[in-house]
């Protein structure tokens, strides 16, 4: 597949004044053309913070060092106009709350006709006729009516297909969501990634689809990022992750979740709780909660390596059962 | 099976609506929303019945009845027998005591500027209850019951993570010996990894104190996983109620069915056909006539257009309020 964008060793530093703390340790990732990514990982994983430092979104108190491409060229210390003929353009992002994301005094027309202007020069009667075509592309009704209407006058729902829209008017060879789905009610949330499905498969447009919820990602991605305490920790195609996680926090994630059907288990939790970025213990950082740690993971970080085809894991169990 | 305890809460056909004002015009229009509309239902001691449905379908409403901070405007809460009395009266206020409330947010719940010892002990000291000097050693006992040691009575709220303070929350509304928690939502702002230690923290809790919990969530695999009987709500009414297995395997109601398809499945071989609803659900204001959830139900006919369905047992005993489930529909198609 060919590749469409690619993170290198991505960190990002935040000044918080009196010191300076490391949220993003250094994050492999890449995407290929048409495929859908799917990253998951708790509050503070550094999940979001990976794709906000990727397009340039942090602001000037964040320090990110690495390489983020897209088709070969640089972003990363890229000028400002070069990002901005990215952003929105070619990489889209869409977020979890989209009365926030979307401005309450302006009608939703206006919304996606500045969209249209900015990324395509559509104006007047053209971008009318677009952004009435993208709310009818993401299964608004009445789409022409609509466009008069203001954010609190939609379900958030009927607004995160709003921004989805946004998302689109740019025509971009891939969108980022942001927990699209975590503030919408259950049949609405399976509303929304139908819709983000059925964009995908006819667009063609890669996906990165980060989200808490392993039910979520498996669904909606080819293949899967574990995040850690600011670390991938585990990598792998969907199925081979839920069919034979390799690394122990990943099997932990599993064994907590509450099934559907089957006889009832007392659910296996993982002990503890998830380290700060500012007091990251030494060594690996899930070994405080692991249940088979061993004495030489409070000494060193465990690289990703190879646990299979397309598997990557940062375990040291997974380097010792290749060995052997 | 034993013979039925007596419950220690009945809900027989609760109502709640409130006047609220519709936008159009310069003020509106005044209008009623039907926020609970005939809500009954039995909880036994030592179990738990979960409430489930999506935003504003009038889990927490309920939750506000059962426990007395609203007043219902049709119907009657009982406990222990005896019907809630008014809120603010001494005799509810010695009612609290046994019938205690665990919220979504626990920051929120928690004065940050008090030690969390402090805090599970005030419910004590409100109450009047035990004498001054055994207050800290029952906050003791509870730290420990909720499987926080007594190192954690001096931390203030911001240094403890999210699953700690839900469990000092817990703590503190266990103090008074309650015989029922209600539950809103209790693990719902917790990680994946967290939420399966609450989860079995609540377990332990009522194996331990016999505790009756109201729980209520939108997260239908986490309501399985604690609840001995669960019911489904949608805009106000109770659409089916039973066995949490029987309910996710095999949904009578169209609602339930959609909302257990929607459930995104982790393992592939696990995945069941999705069903996807049409729209949103509507306005409370604007409650469809009939059956409410027909204009988003892919199995209506006509009659469910004018004709409201009563909860009642189907042939395997559990309760649903749905023509098409009872067989009752009759022949014709509702013509979209």
């Amino acid at each position: 597949m060919e590749t469409l964008v690619a993170l290198r060793g991505l960190t990002v530093d935040f000044d918080v004044g009196h010191r300076v703390i490391r949220a993003l340790h250094g994050v492999d990732i890449t995407v290929g053309k048409g495929e859908a990514v799917g990253l998951v990982g708790e509050s503070g994983s550094g999940k979001s913070v990976t794709w906000l430092a990727a397009l340039g979104l942090l602001g000037p108190r964040a320090r990110v060092r690495g390489s983020v491409t897209l088709a070969g060229q640089e972003l990363l210390g890229a000028p400002a106009r070069a990002l901005e003929a990215v952003r929105g353009r070619r990489i889209a992002m869409i977020f979890q709350d989209p009365a926030s994301a979307l401005n309450p005094v302006h009608r939703i027309g206006r919304q996606i006709g500045e969209a249209l202007g900015l990324h395509r020069g559509l104006d007047g009667g053209a971008a009318r006729a677009e952004a009435r075509r993208l709310l009818d592309r993401v299964g608004i009704a009445d789409a022409a009516r609509r466009l008069t209407d203001y954010p609190h006058q939609l379900s958030g729902g009927m607004n995160q297909r709003v921004m989805i829209a946004m998302a689109l008017a740019g025509e971009p060879d891939m969108l980022v969501a942001d927990e699209p789905t975590t503030a919408l009610d259950a049949t609405i949330q399976a509303q929304i990634l139908d819709l983000l499905r059925e964009l995908r498969r006819d667009g063609g447009m890669s996906m990165v689809l980060i989200s808490h919820d392993l039910g979520v990602v498996a669904e909606n991605s080819d293949r899967i990022c574990v995040m850690y305490a600011g670390r991938i920790v585990e990598e792998a195609p969907t199925a081979e992750l839920f069919a034979a996680p390799r690394h122990p926090y990943t099997s932990g994630l599993l064994a907590a979740l509450p099934d559907l059907d089957g006889p009832r288990r007392r659910l296996v939790a993982i002990p503890g709780t998830v380290p700060e970025p500012a007091h990251l213990p030494p060594g690996c950082a899930f070994a405080p909660r692991c249940p088979v740690v061993l004495p030489v993971c409070a000494t060193a970080v465990p690289p990703l390596e190879s646990a299979g085809p397309g598997h990557r894991a940062a375990c040291v169990r997974v380097r010792r059962a290749v060995a052997a | 099976m034993n013979a039925p305890a007596a419950p220690l809460l009945q809900a027989r056909d609760l109502s709640r609506s409130f006047r609220v004002r519709r936008s159009g015009g310069m003020f509106g229009h005044a209008a009623v929303l039907h926020a609970v509309d005939g809500v009954s239902f039995d909880l036994t001691p030592g179990r738990t019945l979960g409430l489930v449905g999506e935003s504003g379908c009038g889990k927490t409403t309920t939750a506000r009845l059962v426990l007395g901070i609203l007043t219902p405007t049709g119907g009657e809460v009982r406990f222990e027998g005896a019907p809630v009395p008014a809120p603010g009266t001494r005799a509810w206020r010695q009612l609290r005591r046994r019938m205690q409330m665990v919220f979504q947010d626990p920051l929120g719940a928690l004065d940050r500027r008090i030690p969390v010892g402090q805090q599970v002990m005030e419910p004590l000291a409100i109450h009047g209850a035990g004498a001054r000097g055994d207050r800290r050693g029952r906050a003791l006992e509870l730290l420990d019951a909720v499987g926080l040691g007594a190192s954690f009575f001096a931390r203030y709220p911001h240094e403890l993570s999210g699953g700690q303070r839900q469990r000092i929350v817990l703590a503190r509304a266990l103090i008074l010996d309650p015989t029922l928690l209600v539950c809103d939502e209790p693990i719902s702002a917790l990680d994946v990894s967290i939420q399966a230690q609450v989860i079995n923290l609540l377990l332990d809790l009522q194996a331990k104190f016999g505790l009756a919990y109201l729980f209520i969530s939108h997260d239908l695999k986490v309501v399985r996983q604690i609840s001995h009987e669960v019911a489904v709500m949608y805009l106000g009414k109770i659409v089916e109620q039973g066995d949490p297995d029987r309910l996710l395997t095999d949904p009578a109601h169209p609602y339930t069915q959609a909302l257990v398809s929607a459930i995104p499945v982790a393992a592939a071989a696990r995945r069941r056909p999705r069903l996807i609803l049409k729209g949103d659900p509507p306005n409370p204001v604007d409650r469809p006539a009939g059956c409410a959830f027909h204009p988003r139900c892919p199995a209506a006919v006509d009659r469910c257009r004018v004709d409201t369905p009563v909860l009642k047992p189907l042939p395997d005993g559990r309760l649903a309020a749905c023509h098409v489930a009872h067989g009752e529909a009759g022949s014709a198609r509702l013509v979209a």
